[in-house]
């Protein structure tokens, strides 16, 4: 489990950082914002998610009096 | 006289009761002053961890780049969230063991952490350094901000003056406390603010945000992104992660997660900050909308000014310019409640080791005035050396990462002669090729150009490491061998 929470902090920059050659463009505008701007702010949620999920997992958030 | 300056004096009032009132009922030790008490829950840590995001930077210098630069103003954006990925993983640690150590200030944690208070000196040296220029931003960035949304009623040095008098006041009496108070209405305001000027200027001046962004393409083409040369995709990548990585051991931050109540508290906050920052794509968007409206602007930094003066009546020019002016109290008061405590806990009770706790806890207090007097004064007389200083804070503080990581590893991996070395070989590096304007590039002309623009702060973040790995080594054999002759090692 814990080695899954590590791998999974690597996904925020793997998405936001590697794709950028990919993302890089203008065309399409998503939700009125050049592409690349879409992928960041995207990426920001998806960022925000994959902690959450993290600290779902983590079992150190489980104990009440957690250190 | 109008109705900015009411306002903008009407918030200085506002954000300066808060701060005092903060103290009450408090018994003002160092402890409760500098990282309140370790009794700080979601929304305080969050408020003072949002203070990093919402400095006078991000409000002008996001829509700056924006206008600016186009493209490359989203590694904003990019290291702001990925921070919090470190955060999760690192901060608890840090506050854990603060809380067992009683440490207040981010030097403490290298002092106790290797057991040498002359480690804590020089962390406090790099620390000090890099912080004065960054309270010394803020500082600009409040003169700026007041004397343009005054519409000059409030010259920019009166403004400076002000602000000074201000943060230090509150400083003195709530210390921590005061900074958390005046977040809460530093981040109601602009909250509401960005976002609606952030939707209303591109709908106001073009339609709306597709509209805007398809006319500043059509009349820049490939201005909205990432250009093939200088600030590039490896400039991009290796400056997020430097980023993201030197913003880690920013001391005031570091400090401010002491503040903790909890390592769940923190861990809370890593989930919901990232979701804070996407606010700054609309200061992106006020920036962009400048690059047609009002092109060539001499300081790109009034770029979110001019946009609101232009479109807004003063009043509201005035409530943009106080929420400008809370952008830099809030990380100037931790800045500097960091800065004093690092020089009297790490510096001065080094020198002096007879000082009393309370000495110590008065001095840091004494020290506020002071170095807001220094720092007032690089802003007023600094000139260009305060801008190159600022340059290498961020590479410089981004310095002090390595030993903490390696720290929290098993079985000591780091001594502190190599954690020592380490830091100042990557210190001298960053300083020694900024002053001297030399790139990447301009060094070794034959590498390509995803080398060329490789951050420098990255590279001497790697030398740092090199060498850090290298003289704990030795020096780790050196300590075995002195331990054969019997010889004990002070610290």
């Amino acid at each position: 489990m814990v080695k899954l929470i590590y791998f999974l902090s690597f996904i925020p920059f793997i998405g936001m950082l590697g794709f950028l050659p990919l993302a890089n463009k203008v065309e399409p505008l998503v939700l009125g914002m050049p592409f690349i701007m879409f992928w960041m702010a995207l990426w920001v949620i998806l960022t925000s998610v994959v902690i959450g999920v993290i600290y779902k997992l983590d079992p150190r958030n489980k104990e009440v009096n957690s250190k | 006289m109008n109705a900015a300056i009411y306002i903008i004096l009407g918030f200085l009032l506002l954000a300066l009761y808060l701060g005092i009132q903060s103290k009450k009922g408090k018994k003002m030790d160092l402890e409760e002053w500098a990282v309140g008490g370790r009794s700080f829950g979601t929304v305080f840590v969050f408020l003072l961890m949002a203070g990093e995001a919402y400095t006078t930077f991000t409000f002008l210098g996001a829509s700056s780049w924006a206008y600016d630069k186009g493209g490359p103003s989203l590694y904003i954006l990019a290291y702001l969230s990925l921070y919090y990925v470190i955060m999760y993983w690192l901060y608890p640690a840090v506050w854990k063991y603060g809380k067992e150590h009683k440490l207040v200030s981010q030097s403490d944690f290298f002092s106790k952490k290797f057991n040498s208070p002359y480690l804590g000196v020089l962390a406090s040296v790099i620390a000090v350094v890099s912080m004065i220029p960054y309270i010394v931003l803020q500082l600009k960035g409040l003169g700026l901000i007041v004397s343009v949304a005054s519409y000059g009623a409030i010259s920019s040095t009166l403004a400076i003056w002000i602000g000074a008098i201000v943060v230090t006041i509150y400083v003195m009496i709530s210390g921590i406390h005061g900074s958390a108070w005046t977040a809460v209405i530093k981040d109601i305001m602009i909250f509401g603010i960005v976002l609606f000027i952030g939707i209303y200027i591109p709908i106001h001046y073009y339609g709306g945000i597709g509209d805007m962004f398809r006319t500043v393409q059509e009349a820049k083409p490939g201005f909205l992104v990432l250009p093939d040369k200088g600030l590039s995709l490896s400039w991009f990548i290796s400056t997020v992660i430097v980023t993201v990585l030197g913003s880690f051991t920013w001391p005031h931050i570091f400090a401010a997660s002491y503040a903790a109540k909890s390592a769940k508290t923190i861990r809370k906050n890593a989930i919901i900050n990232p979701l804070y920052t996407l606010m700054i794509l609309f200061i992106f968007f006020v920036g962009t909308a400048a690059i047609l409206q009002v092109p060539n602007l001499d300081n790109p930094d009034l770029t979110l000014l001019t946009m609101s003066k232009n479109t807004f009546d003063p009043w509201f020019v005035g409530l943009i310019g106080s929420a400008g002016l809370l952008t830099a109290l809030v990380p100037g008061s931790m800045l500097l409640i960091n800065s004093s405590t690092s020089l009297s806990r790490n510096v001065y009770k080094v020198l002096f080791p007879k000082t009393t706790d309370k000495q110590i806890s008065n001095l840091s207090k004494i020290l506020i005035p002071i170095i807001a007097l220094v720092c007032v004064y690089f802003t007023l007389n600094g000139g260009q050396g305060i801008v190159v200083l600022l340059l290498l804070a961020y590479d410089f503080i981004a310095q002090l990462l390595p030993p903490v990581v390696f720290s929290f590893m098993k079985k000591g991996i780091v001594t502190k002669y190599g954690a020592a070395a380490g830091m100042i070989v990557g210190v001298l590096l960053v300083a020694i090729i900024n002053l001297t304007g030399t790139t990447m590039g301009s060094l070794f002309p034959f590498l390509p150009q995803v080398m060329k623009d490789l951050s420098i702060g990255m590279i001497a973040l790697i030398l740092n490491i090199a060498v850090m790995l290298l003289v704990s080594l030795l020096t780790k054999n050196l300590a075995a061998s002195s331990n054969v002759k019997g010889e004990t090692q002070s610290t």
